[in-house]
């Protein structure tokens, strides 16, 4: 331990704190969308990679700067779910999860190619849009980095103050315990089902766009971290939206202290942490909410 | 009390299906405007399907469902339930992740008529006590209240009843027929589905036995004292 420097510590914990809260904001939509939908949307990363590649496009070939892009890309790709959601899981809705798991699956192979073939397999460098930082003494803080920290809090709060404390986070919640009986209340819950996926795919481009300038832009960026995401929903609880936020957040710290004190350890405690919360909780630590029956 | 004129809600030759199995087998009656109509049977009639093929939840259906002259077969369950029909299951379906307030102000005001929140916890005071409490935390008697109240909100005049006596205890029951000869009074519409006869018998207007998804008898409630032998032997009681 007296080895381990504090700026190490410190600089560790910091991108600890920056994958985590890209963790969190990813694990949020992958959570909302299976909460409502019983969905395992498994083209939430190709979905984060379109976004950080709408960015990318926006910037060099509309000369659209990173700001603008943070605005546009998210609704371009929460477009590109509102239409996947029509043409693909709409046609699935009454099959069995595994069918929309596959599809899902084959969505992110094919985007994935597409973009590929289009722009290589090398990654591409997004100028940050917000150079410099501050010395703290123990450490240097990016100023973009301070930026996605507080923005990434600031989406997973309003979320769920959106989702716990309005009517139609209400609804959101009763759809998911029971679609039919709110539907019955005359709640068009078929366009509420599109939008909140479109909500969760735009959230999923709002993480992309805020990724590019810090991970390279390339079209493997996303299935890169879903695994990662997948964990984090299982280990808080499927469907459980402050599970997901928490513990996207704390396994991003986790994984920075390993890289500490074992970083041979780094790649692999998130899965040793999911296997026994899946022996010791299976249903997640913050489980999601009885179902109505 | 008569109900005479054309019926506000008139169901003709409807046939439902769960996947491959079929469970109405052409099932004809009619709903007359302020009446309080039963479906008696058996368990596995088809009691509960007609109700939720009424409201569209069980979407493979054909033959036709008429409210007011209006077609409603081809609608979605939010469509016809914007049409003015509110639906009250037999599991009373109260979310577990909202408070009994959440659950009470769920449902929107479709129409004007609807009882506001002030009226509803007027009307139902336990509910009032217990607003902060979680939905499923109440009693079997206060979730049948609730589920109840709840639909009052919409502003909807015909109301859909599955088995609202069911599991509770006879003081409540005796409550909850109270409360639905009161919204009859108040001039809702009630299709009512029981398997409680003597429930039935205390509140509806006519009664109509389902057998294996199909209408085998339509009876007043002079008419079910008369021939209640005919009646149990209909329900195997």
């Amino acid at each position: 331990m007296s080895n381990i420097s504090t700026q190490l510590l410190f600089g560790q914990l910091l991108i600890g704190l920056i994958n985590g809260s890209f963790y969190a904001m990813l694990s949020m939509g992958l959570a909302i969308i299976f909460g409502l939908m019983n969905v395992v949307n498994f083209a939430h990363g190709a979905q984060y990679m379109l976004g950080a590649f709408a960015a990318w496009i926006l910037l060099n070939h509309f000369g659209i700067s990173y700001w603008g892009a943070l605005l546009i890309a998210p609704v371009v790709v929460a477009l590109f779910g509102l239409v996947m959601e029509r043409l693909v899981l709409k046609p699935l809705q009454n099959l069995d999860h595994l069918y929309s798991l596959l599809a899902t699956y084959s969505v992110t192979l094919i985007v994935e190619g597409l973009v590929r073939h289009q722009y290589g397999s090398t990654g591409m460098p997004y100028e940050s849009p917000l150079p410099g930082g501050i010395n703290l003494g123990f450490m240097f803080l990016p100023w973009y980095r301070l930026l996605v920290l507080v923005f990434s809090l600031v989406t997973c709060i309003g979320t769920w103050l959106l989702i716990e404390h309005t009517k139609l986070g209400a609804y959101l919640r009763a759809a998911n315990e029971n679609p039919n009986m709110v539907e019955s209340f005359g709640i068009n819950v078929p366009r509420m089902i599109t939008l909140t996926y479109a909500f969760g795919v735009g959230l999923a481009g709002l993480s992309g766009v805020m990724a590019a300038p810090i991970y390279q832009v390339s079209p493997s960026m996303g299935s890169s971290i879903m695994i990662v995401i997948f964990a984090v929903v299982v280990i808080g609880g499927m469907g459980s939206i402050i599970g997901a936020v928490a513990t996207g957040y704390l396994l991003g710290l986790l994984e920075a202290i390993t890289k500490v004190f074992y970083p041979q350890g780094a790649s692999m405690v998130i899965f040793v942490v999911m296997i026994v919360a899946l022996i010791a909780r299976p249903n997640g630590i913050f489980s999601a909410r009885e179902k109505t029956s | 009390m008569s109900h005479d004129g054309a019926p506000l809600l008139a169901v003709d030759n409807l046939q439902a299906w769960y996947a491959e199995s079929k469970a109405l087998h052409g099932m004809s009656f009619e709903v007359r405007q302020g009446e309080l109509l039963t479906l008696i049977g058996r368990n596995g009639a088809g009691k509960t399907t007609t109700l939720r093929s009424v409201m569209g939840i069980v979407r493979r259906r054909t033959g036709s469902i008429r409210l007011a002259g209006e077609e409603l077969t081809g609608l979605r369950t939010y469509q016809i339930a914007r049409k003015g029909i509110a639906y009250c299951p037999e599991e009373r379906a109260i979310f577990a992740s909202l408070s009994v307030r959440e659950n009470l102000a769920l449902p929107p005001v479709l129409r004007t008529g609807g009882l506001s929140d002030d009226e509803l916890m007027s009307a139902f005071p336990n509910l009032r006590a217990r607003a902060g409490s979680g939905g499923t935390k109440l009693s079997g008697g206060e979730q049948q209240m609730l589920a109840i109240a709840r639909i009052l909100r919409t502003g909807s005049r015909f109301l859909l009843l599955d088995e609202p006596s069911e599991g509770l205890a006879p003081v409540i029951v005796k409550e909850i027929g109270q409360l639905i000869l009161r919204l009859k009074a108040r001039g809702f519409t009630i299709l009512l589905v029981e398997q409680n006869l003597r429930f039935a018998r205390s509140v509806a207007d006519r009664h109509v036995v389902v057998e294996n998804g199909r209408v085998v008898d339509t009876l007043t409630t002079a008419e079910l004292d008369a021939g209640m032998a005919r009646v149990k032997s209909y329900l195997g009681v």
